[in-house]
């Protein structure tokens, strides 16, 4: 008895040590933010304040930063968008000679390390006069997007019946129309995932644009953010946690819309529930 | 659609231009990703290639006059003593923080949140995966403080009776593997947690009826058959940790002295620190190579069908 006991409790010992420890250096970024006196160890805050968010929200280089990061992970996700369901297309719809290389291709560069090219994309953007500039990065960070989208979303596009396209061409639509019209509305969920996790991709992103980007008035928010502690990480904590905390915002928010969409797309085929 | 009987000549050269037509519109829509794809991914892996072998230069009379110089920078790097602990300390750092520390933790929490309480296995995934989603430059002030001199870790450890330690200096390397097994278990713990509710649970019944203990069902029977996605998942996290650049940088900027440089580290120092393009991009070439071997390793094992 005691044994099937102990055998019962232990896994939720377990977990639950495993979980405080997990928990514990986060647990100090969502103390200190409202913490107006914050530190470095976690304590409970004498009184609470909103002024570290404030101050962050205030500071015009700092929005300045989240609207370029805005801009390069909204950009980078409307491009691999576009451009990969537009290659997913003819890759899931006809039968071509290239097909499987290009997939098997496409398959390995999901997986190879971004990292390790970073130098030469400096040097390329030295050649291109492209060094410094936004656009150059959106679109750098688009293709480094683009092998997953491509995978995910040809996946998907699979499962989109092509009868109800059929039907739309005997309207007189054209394939552009259709692919528009019919066949996109129908993959929402899997274009979210794709747009979220490529959003959140950049959004997260440091060493990119802190190679590719040389002038502070152009920084996205992950690298003002790396500034921000190097010049006060250890003096203005609570203003250092409140920052960490917008900015992790978006990547939370987007990640359990995921979610949602995840469990939709499995979903799929019963598009009467709505 | 069309049988054989019926393709008379007429109907061969109406196949014949629906099928170019069907080709001709496949590349217009595969082209803008086919240039993008050139101009920004394989062109940087050709350039890869290329400049691992010139004395490619950020300043100086070299920047302008770039020279093939053969293997001069393998030569240089394999004498280099930084290169050998660079890559020491790049074997080290994925070996414990990825193949050992977030595939064990990650099958370790997979398995006993099976068959919980469902809020309480809620509760702990999302702790889990709070750690995930936060942005890895987020992951390392996190950890950064809670490591500091006057850090919570040293708070606690003052509580017991102990005396706080300055853990980035006296045990960088632990440091960093263990922000990133924080960071990274709860990708392992997802592909756990999918592998192990595909095992069919009358699997486990049945031996368990036979007199097998919960420790030898575990080992026995549910090991064996989520192999396949303990290999994948493997190889995926090792070539997620390879090109791991932003924590280690922003928690130990590679220090104390060369403590925690690994490879991404010593390339990003060689070509923007000394300024080394050449020297750096042969270093990059190196960290370019593992992750292909590694890729080619993970299509074989996926066996996908196209």
């Amino acid at each position: 008895m005691s044994r099937f006991k102990l055998e019962k409790i232990m896994p939720y010992v377990i977990l639950t040590v495993l979980g405080i420890l997990f928990l514990l250096p986060l647990l100090w970024v969502a103390v200190a933010s409202i913490d107006p006196n914050a530190q470095q160890a976690l304590k409970t805050p004498d009184s609470l304040t909103t002024s570290n968010f404030t101050s962050i929200l205030k500071d015009p280089a700092i929005l300045r930063s989240f609207a370029i990061g805005l801009f390069l992970s909204v950009g980078q996700a409307v491009l691999v968008v576009i451009l990969a369901g537009m290659a997913a297309y003819p890759l899931s719809r006809y039968a071509l000679k290239f097909k499987k290389p290009f997939m098997y291709t496409v398959l390995f560069m999901t997986s190879l390390p971004i990292t390790a090219v970073m130098v030469p994309v400096y040097q390329l953007f030295v050649y291109m006069n492209l060094q410094d500039s936004l656009i150059g990065t959106v679109l750098f960070l688009t293709a480094s997007g683009m092998p997953y989208a491509i995978w995910m979303l040809k996946n998907f596009m699979d499962a989109v019946p092509l009868e109800l396209e059929e039907s739309a061409w005997i309207d007189g639509a054209s394939v552009w129309q259709g692919l528009k019209r019919i066949v996109a509305p129908l993959m929402i969920p899997g274009i979210c995932t794709v747009a979220i996790f490529t959003f959140s991709g950049s959004w997260g992103n440091f060493f990119v644009p802190y190679i590719l980007i040389q002038t502070p008035e152009n920084f996205p928010a992950s690298v003002t953010i790396f500034q921000f502690f190097g010049n006060y990480g250890m003096v203005e904590y609570g203003k250092l946690a409140a920052f960490s905390l917008i900015y992790t915002l978006p990547a939370v928010v987007l990640y359990i819309f995921s979610q949602r969409f995840m469990s939709q797309g499995f979903s799929l085929g019963g598009a009467s529930k709505g | 659609m069309q049988t054989n009987a019926e393709l008379s000549p007429a109907n061969e050269i109406k196949e014949k231009k629906k099928k170019d037509h069907i080709l001709l519109r496949s590349i217009l829509f595969l082209l803008p990703s086919w240039i993008i794809l050139l101009v920004f991914f394989v062109g940087p892996i050709l350039l890869t290639f290329y400049f691992a072998f010139t004395n490619l230069s950020l300043t100086g009379s070299q920047a302008k006059s770039l020279e093939f110089i053969g293997f001069q920078n393998f030569t240089t790097m394999f004498q280099d003593p930084n290169f050998r602990i660079s890559m020491l300390n790049t074997i080290v750092f994925l070996l414990f923080s990825a193949v050992v520390g977030q595939q064990v933790l990650g099958f370790i929490l997979a398995v006993l949140m099976k068959e919980r309480n469902k809020s309480f296995r809620r509760i702990i995934g999302i702790i889990v995966i709070a750690g995930w989603v936060t942005p890895e430059i987020v992951v390392a002030f996190c950890w950064v403080t809670f490591l500091s001199d006057n850090g919570t870790l040293n708070m606690i450890f003052q509580f017991i009776g102990l005396k706080p330690v300055a853990w980035l200096f006296t045990f960088p390397m632990v440091s960093v593997v263990i922000a990133n097994i924080w960071h990274g278990t709860a990708f392992s713990m997802l592909v756990f947690q999918a592998s192990l509710d595909d095992v069919p649970k009358s699997v486990e019944e049945a031996a368990k009826i036979d007199g097998a203990s919960r420790l030898q069902i575990l080992l026995k029977i549910v090991l064996p058959m989520v192999k396949g996605s303990i290999v994948t998942n493997m190889i995926l996290v090792t070539l997620q940790t390879l090109g791991v650049f932003t924590l280690i940088f922003a928690m130990t900027g590679g220090g104390p002295g060369t403590d925690t440089q690994t490879l991404p580290i010593f390339m990003y120092n060689q070509a923007f620190v000394n300024y080394q393009l050449g020297y750096g991009t042969a270093i990059s070439l190196i960290l370019l190579l593992i992750g292909i071997v590694s890729s080619l390793i993970y299509m074989k094992y996926l066996k996908v069908k196209i």
